[in-house]
Formats: structure tokens, sequence, C-alpha cells
């Protein structure tokens, strides 16, 4: 199923949000997620089922000021 | 200084963008001697995993981080950042930030309001990022803030206090919550004005990181801080219009 990852289309054969971050490299990586805008907690990705279409925001530490 | 609780013996607060490398960022935060540094999220770009290198340096210096919810134009968009923030950095704090106006940076105080409510209802502890007037700053206390962050000038501008009778009237008005001047700081002597003021701290980011020498100029920041806060506790004289001799007049020869 297609599904845009901040902002770029993926195709990707998972089902779940955790199965998603693993296939894009971020199984180790301090991240958080949102889906379609609405914000994912770390141990909620098992269970939640990705649909074709959805948007995934996947974002990381970065410098701020 | 104290913030939500937790006992501060530094009142600088630094941000960690925009410096020329990750070592002179470490090197700027261990010379300012700050125990808070604020940190944001972003999409992470490409597959160097930049942020998780940066985040590993921030961890290693074993500071207090501050997240922020920077780029955010309405409430909505604040409050999920927030929330993820909360997800990875692992801390109730957050310097919330709705912004109204893209040339300014101006905090949108009415998002700020609602955005604070929200998230001190869900168990954040609020830094608000806003302006010095004194109605909104009555609003986010009201919302559950027990910070304030007024503005010095505009985000990045290095102009100073814009309005220091607003800071003092901020101040004056309540006395018992933690204000941090919070942008706008661009040298040294602007935060020693903030500090005799009477606000508890400064937060800055640019003024350290664009300087000719970032490292020096947070060791700079560390002081002025410091000396601005002596100055204050210390009370200072009232000015004058008129000239008052300092040396005594009584005694002084007659030599005409």
């Amino acid at each position: 199923m297609h599904i845009r990852v901040n902002g770029v289309s993926h195709d990707l054969q998972v089902a779940r949000l955790a199965q998603a971050l693993e296939v894009l490299g971020y199984r180790q990586a301090a991240v958080a997620t949102a889906v379609n805008g609405v914000f994912v907690p770390a141990d909620a990705r098992e269970e939640l089922l990705l649909a074709d279409g959805d948007a995934l925001e996947i974002l990381a530490p970065m410098q701020g000021g | 200084m104290k913030l939500y609780d937790v006992e501060l013996a530094s009142r600088l607060l630094l941000g960690s963008a925009r410096y020329p490398s990750p070592a002179i960022l470490a090197d700027a935060v261990r010379a300012s001697g700050t125990e808070v540094v604020t940190v944001s999220l972003r999409r992470e770009a490409g597959t160097q995993r930049s942020g998780q290198d940066f985040w590993s340096l921030i961890r290693g210096l074993g500071v207090r981080v501050l997240p922020n919810t920077a780029g955010c134009h309405s409430a909505k968009e604040a409050v999920t950042t927030a929330k993820m923030a909360r997800d990875i950095f692992h801390t109730a704090w957050i310097k919330l930030e709705v912004i109204g106006d893209a040339d300014t940076l101006q905090p949108d105080v009415f998002g700020l309001v609602e955005a604070a409510a929200e998230l001190a209802a869900d168990g954040f502890e609020v830094f608000p990022y806003t302006t010095e007037d004194l109605v909104v700053a009555d609003r986010l206390l009201q919302a559950g803030c027990r910070v304030l962050m007024p503005w010095g000038a505009p985000i990045g501008s290095g102009r100073g206090l814009n309005n220091g009778f607003g800071l003092r009237a901020l101040r004056a008005h309540f006395p018992d919550v933690p204000l941090i001047v919070d942008a706008g700081i661009g040298r040294p002597s602007h935060a020693v004005q903030a500090m005799e003021l009477g606000v508890d701290g400064v937060l800055l980011n640019t003024a350290v990181a664009l300087a000719g020498d970032p490292v020096a100029m947070a060791g700079a920041f560390a002081r002025a801080v410091e000396a601005g806060r002596a100055g204050f506790e210390a009370q200072p004289m009232e000015p004058r219009d008129l000239a008052v001799p300092s040396t005594p007049v009584a005694g002084t020869a007659w030599l005409a």
C-alpha cells in the first residue's frame, strides 16, 4: 500500500506502524510519530493499523532555539 | 532559580541551533554554564540520521532539555508537536510557541492560551513564549502556566529589550512568577539590562551561535547574567536628572 512518509510516497508491504518504522530503518531510532496529523505514542505503534493513503510523520530530535 | 519545582543554579537557558558545528555547540553549552538547552523536532532529512547524532550529543552534555514547538502556527499543531516531543525527550517541559506573524515571529497569543490550557491539563509544564502583555500573562497563568517567557524583541533580531517598561510592569504585576526573557537578546549588555529589571533568567540562542567566537560569547553571557542578577539584588540607586557631587562639598578649600 502507498503511505506518504514525511511527504514522500512509499510503497510499504506492512500492516502496522511499528512494522513500517522497522522497514524504513527507524527501529532503534529516537523518533516520534503521527498518522494523518494525529499523534501516535511509541507504545501504541504495535497496535496501530495503517491504511492505504495514510500520511505518516516521523520526527527526530533537532537543533532548536 | 526554580522552574516548575526544579532548582537551577544558572539563570541562563541556551538554544542549540545555528552553531558552526556540533563541537562548537557542545563547547558553548559548557562555557555558558547553562543547565537547560532548548531542542526541537523535525523530519529527519535523508538517510544520515543526523537527528540521532544530535540527540546523542545533547544527552552527553548532562543538561536538562526544553523541547520547543517552533514553527507551529496553530494551537492544534503546537499541542500535537508537544505530545511528540514528550514521547521522544521524556520530559513534561515544553517551550510553547504558537507563531502568529511570519515576519516578526510574534506569538499568536490567542492560540497560545488555548494550547497552554490543553497541555497543562494533560500534565505538561508549559513555558509559553509570549509578549509582555499583562492580560495575556494573566490568562496564561489561569491556563496553568507557572513560568512566563516574554520576548525581548523578535526572535533572532538581536535588538535587545524593545519594551523595557512593559517588562518592568510585568515584573511588578507578577512578582512571584518566574519570568524568562526569551528572544531578541543580541549582546551581553542586553542580558544585563533584562536581569537588572528583575526577570529571573534569559533564554537566548542566536546571539551565541552567530557570534564570531560562540564559545567565548557563551562565557560572556554567563557572566552578564550573573552580573545583572547581582545588580538587581543589590538594589540599584534611582536615577536623577541633575548632578549630585559624590565628593563631599563641606571642607572644600577656598582657592579662587
